[in-house]
């Protein structure tokens, strides 16, 4: 068999909508939430898995999307930064981080927001080193962190009270 | 878009997988995680033609407690590996490990068989499985075999895999009574590649002289670095610190053969390698002696 640009159809849930599209193989889940679905809130930095802020979930758990192909999700459930809240209806992590001012530029901030939005479903009261663990493969060129682990930490607080 | 184009298959049961290899031998790949062949393709430093994709074949995650080890599946995610309560009671030296592994949204996704194909010799798997003596079972579709960890690794990427076949699941034996274990690594930042790192095993006799030991360096050489006759000089003495002195002296200046990159200098790495040895080998003590 030879390589082949053939398409494939794709079924995937992708923030409680179901999308159909004829795809290549090749083409990265990052490229399809941004290209083929209009998803632009995910951020591709280095494309090779290091920084972080392609990250979206998939049944819930955080994962590179520069590092699958969008084939794989068949079937699969993936949350992207749009899917967490709306502008006039932030959610808990994402109302923490604006208050904490936990972004600047806001290039990591999606990827940041989805894979912490993930970890406090599993570590609803973190410690400020598990915080710094979980947020680890996510690079940030602005904030210097300080104010992202506030942030994280502010969340939890919120998440708890409600 | 970035990988080059390729056939794509996704097998939903063992035989299909290795008739697909079978049939597209060299051309075809397999792929688990993907955190290794993704970044690899997105370079287009790997273009395969055909992909086997075996994420949605069943029952290839798991961690069993068996007699005398545990027995890992290749579809494992570090992520299992890392939280699973079987791993830290029978294997605590790969447990406590893998969150020194790459970053959370990784190891969601990587797999134990993978990273033990891939064979990096700066990863930490197949160094870990080295020093334990673990051995890999090995399927096509002319049969299957067993291979131990020390046969496996052949060299930089390179293992003891034929093209149709998978690796689908390892075995990982437990340490005997009076064991220690320590893994020693530097990174330049937390959680990437190490630029050095060493395992220790050790298993001490009833007086408390060294049995049984095995020291296996990581990223400095082209595949887990068995440190055999440094192993050797340690057993049947009492781990005094000239001992321990003598083997990391004879381990890292004869048994590792470190390279140069953009990281750092092969007599860097050699430093490194010597400092984290003795480390390895101190807790390594420590532990069996049950004081940690
Ligand atoms: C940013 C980043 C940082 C990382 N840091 C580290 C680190 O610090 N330490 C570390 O050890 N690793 C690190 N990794 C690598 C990670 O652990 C990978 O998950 C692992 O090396 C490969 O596993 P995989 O399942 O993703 O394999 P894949 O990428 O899917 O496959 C890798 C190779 O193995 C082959 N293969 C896979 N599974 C099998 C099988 N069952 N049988 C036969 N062949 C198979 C594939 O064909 C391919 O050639 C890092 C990765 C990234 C992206
Ligand atoms: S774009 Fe995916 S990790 Fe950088
Ligand atoms: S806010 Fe700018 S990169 Fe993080």
């Amino acid at each position: 068999m030879e390589a082949t640009t053939q398409k494939i159809e794709l079924s995937v849930t992708v923030n409680g909508t179901r999308y159909e599209r004829a795809i290549e193989p090749r083409m990265l889940l990052s490229d399809f939430l941004r290209h083929e679905i209009e998803l632009t809130g995910t951020h591709v930095g280095c494309e090779h898995g290091v920084c972080g802020a392609c990250s979206v979930l998939m049944d819930g758990e955080p994962v590179r999307s520069c590092l699958m192909f969008a084939v794989q999700t068949q079937g699969h459930e993936i949350t992207t930064v749009e899917g967490l809240g709306a502008v006039d209806a932030l959610s808990p992590v994402q109302q923490a981080f604006h208050e904490a001012h936990g972004l600047q530029c806001g290039f990591c901030t999606p990827g940041i927001l989805t894979t912490v939005t993930a970890f406090l479903e599993t570590n609803p009261n973190p410690s400020e080193e598990e915080v710094r663990e979980a947020i680890s493969g996510n690079l940030c060129r602005c904030t210097g962190y300080q104010h992202i682990v506030d942030a994280v930490l502010l969340a939890a607080k919120k998440k708890q009270a409600s | 878009m970035k990988p080059a184009p390729f056939a794509y298959y996704a097998p939903t049961t063992l035989d299909e997988a290795l008739s697909l290899l079978s049939e597209h031998g060299y051309d075809a790949k397999v792929l688990a995680g993907g955190q290794s062949l993704v970044p690899m393709m997105n370079f287009r430093i790997a273009q395969p033609a055909v992909l086997v994709d075996i994420n949605n074949i069943p029952d290839l995650a798991y961690i069993n407690a068996e007699e005398g080890g545990v027995r890992v599946g290749a579809l494992t995610r570090h992520h299992q590996s890392e939280t699973s309560p079987v791993m830290a009671r029978h294997a605590p030296l790969i447990y406590s490990t893998m969150p020194k592994i790459a970053y959370p949204q990784v190891r969601t996704r990587g797999t134990f068989g993978g990273s033990l194909s891939h064979a990096d010799p700066s990863a930490e798997l197949p160094t870990l499985t080295t020093t334990l003596d673990a051995k890999f079972r090995l399927v096509s579709q002319c049969g299957e075999r067993w291979v131990s960890a020390r046969e496996f690794f052949l060299g930089l990427y390179t293992t003891a895999l034929e093209p149709d076949e998978i690796l689908i699941e390892g075995f990982v034996p437990e340490l005997p009574p009076r064991s220690g274990w320590s893994l020693q690594e530097v990174n330049r930042r937390k959680h990437d590649f190490a630029l050095a790192g060493v395992a220790a095993v050790l298993t001490l006799d009833e007086s408390g002289i060294c049995q049984d030991a095995r020291l296996v360096f990581l990223s400095v050489g082209d595949h887990p670095m068995y440190a055999e006759r440094a192993s050797n000089l340690l057993k049947g003495q009492a781990l005094t610190p000239e001992a321990i002195r003598a083997a990391t002296e004879l381990a890292t200046t004869e048994e590792i053969d470190p390279g140069d990159d953009i990281h750092a200098t092969a007599d860097f790495r050699r430093h490194l390698a010597k400092t984290l040895c003795q480390r390895a080998i101190e807790q390594a003590h420590q532990r069996a002696q049950g004081k940690q």
